[in-house]
């Protein structure tokens, strides 16, 4: 008889280990709880503790009702605009009394791209030692489905009803021109990808930033069971770039798109409105990103 | 006891830097600082200061200054900051969350016209509007009084029966540009004054909580009436601090009001923040004139002493209010809240409200006698009266 295989990442369960309990309010194939389970396996092999800062978005409301909480750590919730800044202060305090644990915001798009974005440039520009997590959903959720500037272009949105027309920010720019030490973008198509990129992160100090592209079956009125196949097609059709930035100047490109449809990507969400989207348009700009990151990516190699 | 020339801004940053330097032995300082006139010069004061344990953050607005200072409270450490005018509007939503997450930070408040136009004096309006977010207000009327406020702000707001945010305020230029003679404790006597912080709601690994997360309406309401029944605490936590300090520094802080000849006083004047010191003078000068006048400095609002005040005037059935401020459409905020505190104790009393200085404008001792003689000729309360302007 053969033994069995070894299984080398043995499957989180939501227990104690887990960020997320059991019991949390997240929808059904929301890409936070996948992400907060990576994060926590991440934490978990590293031995390292965190605490959350956590703005007005789903993932404050993933806790759930006063006196009960979803998460296994202690959480702030701050205002909509100031996680990285309440981080900040913990951060500091933490530094003062030489603690070890991390201090990690986990934020929607909103309240990165938008309303707290004059306070996450600041704290990026000071090199705050926090780490700064983005999972952008493309949406606001918490409120029922606005636009963002995360949103993408031909989306609709409760304010966007014929699809948006505006592109989506380039946040990972933006990062990146504050010369952080650490900016990734992360797929939870992707675990060993993402996993790593956590790690990389964890070992860092200073301002880290991560980008989660998640799938919020509820705003892009999409199949909750197809969540981690929608963002594995953003991947492989370049929609949805896997890259790493150190020190804002030294690329690295993780995952390189297959060349898929991104007609297909399109297609499965009820959010992008049939006549919303020209693919040839969609193709040869998605052709000038990628073609610009990876010259980026040549002539500033991250290096071995 | 060394007196130095200082102004207003130095003594409240000496006592910021000091209250922060207290905590070395425990988890230390931390704070966002962000710069407006006419306050500037007290984060500039703390941003200098050569903290052994304590981290100044200067931030990209007021809104993150208090929100860098709520971080670093719920981390454990001392935490404070300042502002004023716009620079409190902005922080506005932040300054609600330090109340509402019961964090005893102290915030130095220079009163400064809300603008536009633009226009940097003396105006309450900035503090004063910021009255229901559930923080404690204390306003001064010297530069000493500036420097032991803020020491004795820390106490009273890290008192566990307590546990809310202190503002001090303090008049723009009046005395935040103006050098008196003020003393300047050594910092082992703040040390002895302000114990260790160790908040009982710190974030703690061994209690995971989510802090601020979404609560049903039984259970905020809860939250809201324990605010209620500290601030109802405070009088009494406020003069057990008050005797300490006199204790550690041989001077008296002050009272939450004090009185100027009110015991016999049938017609007595409410003011607060320099203009108090006018009005001390001439009502002085009448009662030497033999005219019953009294005068009730108002140092706290937030919890309104309301009932002191009206204790200390128990002959007195006209009340002049002072307000260096206008909430628009009702006229001065202190004496909205002192015919509140009127309801059911002094019906029949008339309370008339002057608004005086307001937008920078000088409160000269003529203003005084004028309002003194309209209050003394009322037969009735009737709108506020603008005083200041010809029109
Ligand atoms: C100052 C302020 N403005 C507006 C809101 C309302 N609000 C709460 S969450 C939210 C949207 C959050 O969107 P995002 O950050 O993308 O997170 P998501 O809800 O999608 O997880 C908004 C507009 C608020 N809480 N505070
Ligand atoms: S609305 Fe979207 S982001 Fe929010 S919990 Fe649901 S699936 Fe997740």
């Amino acid at each position: 008889m053969t033994a069995p295989a070894q299984v080398e990442n043995p499957p989180l369960t939501c227990s104690e280990e887990c960020l997320m309990r059991p019991g949390n309010t997240n929808c059904g194939g929301c890409g936070m709880s996948v992400g907060l389970t990576f994060l926590s396996r991440a934490l978990r092999e590293a031995g390292q503790r965190c605490q959350l800062v956590i703005p007005a978005c789903c993932g404050i409301v993933t806790a759930g009702g006063y006196p009960t909480t979803g998460y296994s750590v202690p959480v702030l919730a701050s205002t909509f605009a100031s996680a990285a800044a309440f981080a900040a202060g913990v951060a500091a305090v933490r530094d003062l009394n030489s603690e070890s644990h991390h201090v990690i915001c986990w934020a929607g798009d909103g309240g990165t791209y938008d309303i707290g974005m004059a306070t996450i440039s600041a704290a990026a520009e000071r090199n705050e030692n926090i780490l700064y997590i983005c999972y952008d959903n493309e949406i606001y959720g918490n409120t029922g489905g606005q636009r963002s500037s995360a949103t993408p272009p031909g989306a609709r949105t409760t304010t966007t009803p014929a699809g948006k027309r505006e592109g989506k920010k380039d946040i990972m720019a933006i990062m990146a021109a504050h010369r952080i030490p650490y900016a990734a973008t992360l797929s939870i198509a992707h675990p060993d990808d993402f996993l790593r990129k956590i790690r990389t992160a964890l070992l860092l100090r200073g301002f880290r930033f991560l980008l989660i592209h998640s799938p919020c079956p509820t705003g892009w009125k999409s199949e909750p069971g197809e969540s981690i196949e929608l963002v594995r097609l953003a991947v492989r059709s370049g929609l949805f770039a896997v890259y790493e930035v150190f020190d804002g100047v030294r690329y690295r490109i993780n995952i390189k798109p297959t060349g898929a449809d991104p007609g297909e990507y399109y297609r499965r969400q009820n959010r992008f409105p049939a006549d919303s989207i020209n693919l040839d348009d969609v193709r040869s700009s998605l052709k000038a990103s990628n073609d610009r990151l990876a010259k980026l990516a040549e002539v500033f190699p991250a290096g071995g | 006891m060394t007196l130095e020339l200082v102004t207003g801004n130095h003594a409240a940053g000496y006592a910021l830097a000091a209250a922060g330097e207290a905590n070395r032995f425990a988890r230390g300082a931390a704070c966002g600082i962000y710069p407006i006139t006419p306050q500037t010069e007290i984060v500039e004061y703390v941003a200098k200061f050569p903290f052994s344990k304590g981290r100044i953050i200067a931030v990209e607005s007021e809104h993150s200054a208090m929100g860098v200072s709520i971080g670093a409270s719920m981390a454990g450490a001392r935490a404070f900051t300042a502002s004023s005018s716009n620079g409190l509007a902005y922080m506005t939503e932040n300054i609600m969350v330090a109340g509402l997450y019961r964090l005893p930070i102290v915030l130095a408040a220079v009163n400064r016209t809300l603008g536009p136009p633009w226009n940097i004096w003396a105006d309450q309006g900035d503090t004063l509007y910021l009255r229901d977010f559930a923080s404690i207000q204390l306003y001064c009327e010297t530069n000493q009084e500036v420097l032991d406020s803020t020491l004795l702000a820390f106490r009273l707001a890290e008192d566990r029966r307590i546990l809310l945010p202190v503002m001090v305020i303090m008049d723009a230029f009046i005395l935040s540009h103006t050098q008196t003679e003020t003393d300047l404790p050594e910092q082992a006597l703040v040390d002895d004054f302000l114990p260790p912080l160790l908040l009982p709601h710190q974030l703690n690994f061994d209690h995971p909580a989510t802090i601020g997360g979404l609560t049903w309406p039984r259970e905020t309401l809860s939250q809201r009436i324990e605010i209620d029944e500290a601030f109802e605490r405070v009088p009494a936590a406020y003069e057990e601090h008050r005797a300490e300090f006199r204790r550690i520094f041989g001077r008296d802080v002050g009272g939450m009001i004090s009185m100027e000849d009110t015991e016999d006083a049938e017609a007595v004047l409410v003011a607060s923040g320099t203009i108090a010191s006018t009005a001390r003078q001439v009502v002085r000068q009448r009662r030497r004139r033999g005219e019953r006048i009294g005068l009730v400095k108002m140092k706290m609002f937030r919890p309104f002493p309301g009932e002191a005040l009206l204790d200390a005037c128990p002959k007195a059935g006209k009340f002049g209010v002072l307000d260096r401020d206008y909430a628009a459409g009702l006229g001065g905020v202190w004496w909205h809240d002192l015919r509140s505190a009127m309801q059911g104790r002094r019906d029949g009393a008339i309370v008339q409200g002057y608004l005086t200085g307001g937008c920078g404008g000088d409160v000269t001792p003529d203003m005084i006698d004028e309002v003194i003689d309209d209050l003394l000729n009322r037969r009735s309360a009737g709108k506020p009266v603008w005083k200041g302007i010809d029109r």
